[in-house]
């Protein structure tokens, strides 16, 4: 017979406490499997949020044992060492309810990060002719696979330590559009990038980079924003 | 933190780069030779290019430091930007006053 | 009671960040004593001379240790930030902070060897 676990999760908003309880261990079990369970036979009134449960989706994402992950790609055997488990919301989030966290705040610096294709073209112009492997593209090819799941933005310690930051999340996806060719947004964007809560408050400590579930690396993503910026600083195309 | 700022501390720092090596190598020529104030002072009294060297550190580390504590104000301490910035304004300032009065004390002391 | 604490925080970049933020904080500290003590010269050079005569003893002599120590590990330290910055990409990160760190306890165990 497999053992059991003792989890324990958070229940309540900002303020609340953990509450332990005690799930069957499985074969395979994976964290979202564990709140499933809690969810379904023992306190039917835990939220939390999921989708896919394959993946791909990024809305599972809990703090697992302090930190960060998609709960529907952690394997139990990986995380619980002693057979013990802690689960929470993500952090650097207002929390709903247990362990779900209202995304509004990291959207919201998404927009002012200027993270949104600005077109130039109308569907009457010839489409524009994208080299798959020029330099420009392929910079942005690397970061593009963002899902907006938050983790990064739960992992990193500036977001938490300075609330005007917009955080890794953003900042990647400027970067993919920096290198849009088709983009026409890029002198305000530069601009939006670059005051206070910009990319400039990046100190590198790399925990974006390390967490992220699709291996994407925002530290070199803003590296390359602070480059462009301090470039575009020194010819006087953007002010602070 | 913004681009200005940025750009003033990250080129600090690359200009006292050499500057901290060449320091460091003062240091242990010094602390090899044995230093009293009088073996110290015969070598910057009246020296030039010593009064050059020590000024540009004392200017490029007073601007350096100043914007680092701006950050770590900004991040770790009650402070907001603005308050922040105006107590990383003076200590620089204190900064460049001692570095100066330091440095015209070894030149011309 | 809040929501638990992150422990990522035992990763050697995250380390790396801090150590660099807290020897410059203790750097930006130890500067104005720096400036004033060398400003004693101003009053002649028995004012440093006894300045320096004190300083000779073990426990000064291993706080400037310290001292090396913090000036190359904050040196080395915004070298690596500066190179992540400014040059491509390269992974091998949490090998060129421990690299820092120990090159730095190198130099200051050099300079105590010397001083004492």
């Amino acid at each position: 017979m497999l053992a059991e676990l003792s989890v324990a999760l958070w229940r309540g908003t900002r303020e609340g406490r953990y509450e332990t309880y005690r799930v069957p261990q499985r074969e395979s079990q994976t964290v979202l499997d564990i709140v499933t369970f809690v969810q379904r036979h023992i306190d039917p009134t835990l939220s939390y949020r999921f989708a896919c449960r394959v993946g791909v989706c990024g809305s599972c994402a809990m703090t697992v044992n302090g930190r960060p992950r998609w709960t529907c790609r952690t394997h139990v055997a990986k995380v619980a060492g002693s057979g013990r488990l802690q689960i929470g919301p993500l952090q650097n989030l207002p929390v709903i309810k247990d362990l779900a966290t209202d995304m509004q705040p990291f959207f919201e610096k998404w927009q002012q990060a200027q993270g949104v294709f600005a077109p130039s073209k109308t569907r009457h112009d010839t489409i524009e002719q994208i080299r798959p492997d020029s330099a420009a593209r392929r910079a942005a090819d690397a970061a593009i696979e963002c899902i907006n799941c938050g983790v990064c933005h739960a992992a990193c310690d500036t977001v938490r330590w300075n609330p005007d930051y917009v955080g890794p999340a953003p900042l990647n996806r400027a970067w993919t559009l920096v290198n849009d060719v088709r983009d026409a947004g890029n002198r305000a964007r530069l601009q939006a990038v670059s005051g206070t809560g910009g990319c400039h408050s990046c100190h590198s400590h790399q925990s974006c980079q390390e967490l992220c579930p699709q291996t994407l690396n925002p530290t070199a993503s803003i590296a390359a924003l602070k480059r462009r910026t301090a470039a575009a600083y020194l010819k006087g195309e953007i002010t602070v | 933190m913004n681009v200005r700022l940025y750009v003033w501390q990250r080129a600090t720092a690359a200009l006292m780069l050499p500057l901290v090596l060449v320091h460091i190598a003062v240091i242990f020529y010094a602390t090899q030779r044995g230093f009293s104030a009088a073996e110290i002072l015969s070598r910057t009294r009246g020296s030039i290019a010593w009064a050059c060297f020590y000024g540009l550190f004392v200017a490029a580390a007073a601007i350096h430091a100043a914007i680092g504590v701006r950050n770590v104000l900004s991040e770790w301490s009650p402070l907001k930007d603005r308050s922040a910035g105006l107590f990383a304004i003076l200590f620089g300032l204190a900064l460049l006053g001692f570095g100066a009065r330091a440095v015209t004390a070894v030149v011309l002391g | 009671m809040s929501v638990s604490q992150l422990n990522h925080r035992s990763g050697a970049l995250w380390l790396a960040a801090m150590v660099h933020r807290l020897s410059g904080l203790a750097l930006a500290i130890f500067l104005p004593l720096h400036f004033l003590a060398l400003g004693l010269a101003i009053d002649g050079e028995a004012r440093l001379e006894s300045f320096l005569r004190w300083s000779d003893r073990p426990l000064v002599k291993f706080a400037e240790g310290g001292l090396v120590f913090l000036l190359t590990v904050h040196l080395l330290g915004g070298l690596r930030v500066l190179v992540i910055e400014n040059l491509d990409w390269h992974d091998g990160q949490k090998q060129l902070a421990m690299l820092a760190a120990a090159v730095s306890a190198v130099v200051a165990f050099i300079f105590l060897a010397r001083v004492f």
